[in-house]
C-alpha cells in the first residue's frame, strides 16, 4: 500500500512537471488548468501516503530521509497550491513542480522500510520539530523557484528579449511580494524550529546545544535569511539583490538538510 | 435574398473622402429610412467610422441593389458619384459575408486586432435595430458577425499585444510594478509622444503625475493640462526617488540623468524599482542607467523593437482568425440557403402529404365494409383539402413583387412545422453580450 501510494504519486508529480513544462513553451491555458487539478490529485494522494505511514508506523512519518524528503516535497506542493489559488500564477508550477518532482526521486532513492524508531527520537517533539523546519524548508524552496523567476524576468526585460515566455511570467512586483512574503513564513517556522529542537535536546541529550553539524548549519541558515528579512525592512533589500540572496539561503538550507546527513557525522545523521 | 456590401475605408480613400460620405451618428433615422425605402433594398445597416464608411443590405437583386447604393451614398451626401466610384468597393454572397466577418474580427482595421470596431459596429446595428432598417437576415448576419469577432479574439492572440508606442510603455510597466495604482509619473519636458504616454498612464490610473520642464511656467501650463503637480527643474534630483515612472523628452544636447546619481536616488527609495522612458533625441538618460540594479531603461528605439515584434506576432494570429472566418461563412450560408423559397415549399407540401398519408392508411385499414372505390375518393378528397389549405400560403411564398418579405416567411414556416433545416440554427441563435 506504502509503495502504491508512494510510487502513484511520484508518477502524477512526473506528469504534471511534464505538462507545467509543456506550459512554459506553449501558450495555453488550458494546458496551465489541467496541471493544476493533476497536482490537487497528485497532492491529495501524497497526503494519503504520509497518513499510511503515520498510522503503520505509529508515529510522526520523518524520522529518515526517505520519509523527511517526501514530507518535504508535499510542504512545498502544498504551499504552492496555496499561492496559486491566491496569485493565479499558472506559470509558478513550472518552476516548483520539477522541485517537488526532484525531491520525491531523491526521496525514492533511500530505503523505504519503516525503520525501528530510533530511541531518541521518541518524543511529542518529534512531530512539533520535524514539520516546524520541512514547513520552513518548502517556504525557502518557493521563495528559491519564485527568485529564480524574478531574475529571469528581469533579465528579460533589462535585454529587451519579451517573447512570450516574459508575457507569461507574472510581473516583477507580485514575483518580489511572493518571495517576501514567503520568507516571512518560513522564518519564524525555522525559528521554531530550532528553539523547539534545542528544548528536545535538553530533554533526550541533556543539553540545550552541542554545537552539532546540524545546529550549526541550521544558525547558519538561520542568519542568511534573518539577514536577508532585517536587510529588506530597513535599508530595503529587493529585486535583484534579494532574489540573490534568497537562491544564496536556499542553497544553505539544501546543506543543512542533505549535507549534514549525508557527510558530516553527528547526532542528526538520520539516513 | 442576398446579403450586398458598398463602401469604402482606410484602404481604398483618404480621409478627405472618407469625411464626406461619413454619416452622423446621430443623425441615423433619415438615411436610414431612404436605404429601406429605396427599391430592390429590403434591409439595411450603415457602419460609418473614421476609417470606413459602409452599407450593409440584402436586396433580390445583387446589381441593381448596388448601383442604388452606391448612388445612394453619392447623392445622400451631395458627392459626384464619378469620383466617388474609384474609392467604393461591393461585394455580394460570400465575399459580402467574408468582408464583414473581416471588419468585425478587426482584420481589415488600419491596426489588425484593434479593438474598437467591434464596439462600432455593435452601435450601428442598435441604430438599424432601433430604426426597424434591419431583419431577419442583417440581424442573423450581424449576430453572426458578433459571434464570430468574439470566437477570433477567445481563439487568436490578435489583439494581445501593445501596438502603439504608448501602450507597449503601459504594458511594460505593468510587467514591472504589476498594479500602477500606487504608482507616480514625473514628466520631464513636452513633446507630443512624452504627453501621450502620460495619458495612457493616466487612464490605466496612475497615483500621481508630476511634471517639470525647464521653464516651469511650461511646466504649470502643461501640469493644468494632465492634472498634475508642477516641481521646478532644478529640484529634479528631490523628487526623482518619488517618481516610479520617469518619462523624459527633453532638448537638452547631454543627459540630465546620470548614472552616478543613481544610486542615491535609489537608496532613497529603499531599491524600489524605476522605470525610465526616454523619449528624446538626444537622449536625456545615460543608457548605462539601464545597467544599474533595479532600474529599467527604454528609449523610444525600444518601444518601436516592442511595437514591430508584436505587429509581427498579430500577423501571425491573423492567419488564425482568417481560418476561423472563412469556417464561420460556411455555416452562415446553410442558414441563408434555408430561406430559399422553392425547397421551403417542397419541403412543406411533403410535411402535410406524409401526414394526410399516414392518417389515411390507418383510417381505411380499420375500415371493415368499405365501399368499392370509396379509397381512391378519400384519397381525392383529403389531396384537395390539403392544397385547399396550402394554397394561399404557397402563392404568397411565390410572390416575388416588391415589399414581400418572403424570408421572413420561410423562417417561420420551418420553425412552425419544424421543417428540416440545416444544423447550427442554435449556436446561430445565440446572442451574444
Amino acid at each position: 500500500m506504502n509503495a502504491l501510494l508512494f510510487n502513484s504519486t511520484l508518477v502524477i508529480y512526473a506528469v504534471v512537471t511534464a505538462v507545467y513544462l509543456i506550459y512554459l513553451l506553449k501558450p495555453k491555458e488550458s494546458l496551465g488548468k489541467a496541471a493544476l487539478w493533476l497536482t490537487l490529485a497528485g497532492f491529495l494522494v501524497h497526503c494519503g501516503f504520509t497518513l499510511n505511514r503515520f498510522l503503520e508506523a505509529g508515529h510522526t512519518p520523518i524520522t529518515n530521509l526517505h520519509e523527511s524528503l517526501s514530507f518535504f516535497s508535499l510542504s512545498v506542493v502544498g504551499i504552492f497550491l496555496l499561492l496559486e489559488r491566491r496569485y493565479k500564477i499558472s506559470i509558478l508550477g513550472s518552476f516548483m513542480m520539477p522541485v517537488a518532482l526532484l525531491i520525491m526521486i531523491i526521496s525514492a532513492s533511500f530505503s523505504t522500510v519503516i525503520p525501528p524508531l530510533n530511541p531518541a527520537l521518541k518524543s511529542k517533539w518529534l512531530a512539533v520539530h520535524t514539520i516546524m523546519a520541512f514547513l520552513g524548508y518548502a517556504a525557502f524552496a518557493i521563495s528559491f523557484g519564485v527568485s529564480i523567476m524574478y531574475l529571469i524576468q528581469s533579465h528579460f526585460l533589462k535585454t529587451r528579449r519579451l517573447g512570450s515566455m516574459f508575457q507569461k511570467l507574472p510581473s516583477l512586483d507580485i514575483l518580489d511580494d511572493i518571495s517576501y512574503r514567503c520568507l516571512t513564513f518560513g522564518f519564524p517556522l525555522l525559528t521554531f524550529a530550532i528553539i523547539s529542537g534545542a528544548i528536545w535536546a535538553e530533554t533526550a541529550w541533556g543539553t540545550y546545544w552541542s554545537w552539532d553539524p546540524k545546529e550549526t548549519w541550521s544558525l547558519i541558515t538561520w542568519f542568511i535569511y534573518a539577514a536577508l528579512l532585517h536587510g529588506r525592512l530597513t535599508t530595503g533589500w529587493r529585486g535583484r539583490k534579494a532574489a540573490m540572496l534568497s537562491i544564496f539561503g536556499f542553497v544553505i538550507m539544501l546543506f543543512t538538510f542533505l549535507g549534514v546527513n549525508l557527510l558530516l557525522p553527528g547526532l542528526h545523521s538520520y539516513k | 435574398m442576398n446579403i450586398i456590401v458598398v463602401g469604402l475605408s482606410h484602404k481604398t480613400a483618404g480621409v478627405e473622402v472618407r469625411e464626406k460620405v461619413a454619416f452622423s451618428p446621430t443623425q441615423m433615422e433619415k438615411p436610414l429610412n431612404a436605404l429601406v425605402a429605396l427599391p430592390d433594398i429590403t434591409e439595411a445597416v450603415i457602419v460609418s467610422t473614421c476609417n470606413r464608411v459602409e452599407i450593409y443590405a440584402t436586396t433580390r437583386d445583387v446589381a441593381g441593389g448596388m448601383a442604388r447604393l452606391k448612388r445612394f451614398l453619392a447623392d445622400y451626401h451631395n458627392y459626384p458619384l464619378e469620383t466617388l466610384e474609384k474609392h467604393l468597393y461591393s461585394y455580394h454572397g460570400e465575399e459580402a459575408t467574408r468582408h464583414v466577418f473581416r471588419v468585425a474580427s478587426s482584420l481589415d482595421s488600419m491596426v489588425v486586432g484593434e479593438p474598437q470596431i467591434l464596439g462600432q459596429i455593435k452601435t450601428s446595428y442598435g441604430y438599424a435595430a432601433e430604426f426597424k432598417s434591419s431583419g431577419i437576415i442583417l440581424n442573423r448576419f450581424l449576430h453572426k458577425a458578433f459571434s464570430v469577432a468574439k470566437r477570433v479574439r477567445t481563439e487568436t492572440k490578435i489583439a494581445s499585444s501593445a501596438v502603439s508606442v504608448a501602450f507597449a510603455a503601459v504594458e511594460l510597466a505593468k510587467k514591472i510594478f504589476g498594479e500602477l495604482s500606487d504608482k507616480t509619473v514625473l514628466l520631464i519636458g513636452a513633446g507630443e509622444m512624452c504627453e501621450l504616454a502620460a495619458k495612457h498612464f493616466i487612464n490605466v490610473g496612475v497615483r500621481g503625475v508630476m511634471v517639470t520642464n525647464r521653464t516651469y511656467e511650461r511646466a504649470e501650463k502643461l501640469a493644468e493640462e494632465f492634472d498634475a503637480k508642477p516641481v521646478h527643474f532644478e529640484a529634479l534630483m528631490e523628487h526623482l526617488p518619488k517618481a516610479d515612472i520617469i518619462l523624459s523628452s527633453t532638448g537638452a544636447p547631454h543627459f540630465i540623468i546620470h548614472e552616478k546619481d543613481m544610486e542615491e536616488v535609489l537608496r532613497r527609495r529603499k531599491l524600489k524599482p524605476m522605470f525610465f522612458i526616454d523619449i528624446a533625441v538626444p537622449r536625456d538618460i545615460d543608457p548605462k542607467v539601464n545597467d544599474v540594479e533595479n532600474c529599467y531603461l527604454y528609449t523610444v528605439d525600444d518601444l518601436n523593437g516592442v511595437v514591430a515584434t508584436n505587429l509581427e506576432q498579430r500577423k501571425v494570429e491573423a492567419a488564425k482568425a482568417e481560418a476561423i472566418v472563412e469556417q464561420e461563412i460556411g455555416q452562415f450560408f446553410k442558414w441563408l440557403s434555408s430561406l430559399d423559397v422553392t425547397p421551403t415549399i417542397v419541403a412543406l407540401r411533403s410535411h402535410f402529404d406524409e401526414i394526410r398519408k399516414a392518417e389515411l392508411a390507418k383510417t381505411l385499414s380499420n375500415w371493415k365494409d368499405l365501399p368499392p372505390g370509396a379509397d381512391k375518393k378519400m384519397d381525392a378528397l383529403t389531396n384537395a383539402i390539403m392544397n385547399k389549405l396550402l394554397h394561399h400560403p404557397t402563392s404568397l411564398l411565390k410572390r416575388t413583387d416588391q415589399g414581400s418579405r418572403n424570408d421572413l416567411y420561410v423562417d417561420a414556416l420551418r420553425h412552425l412545422f419544424d421543417l428540416e433545416t440545416p444544423e447550427q440554427q442554435e449556436s446561430m441563435m445565440e446572442l451574444e453580450d
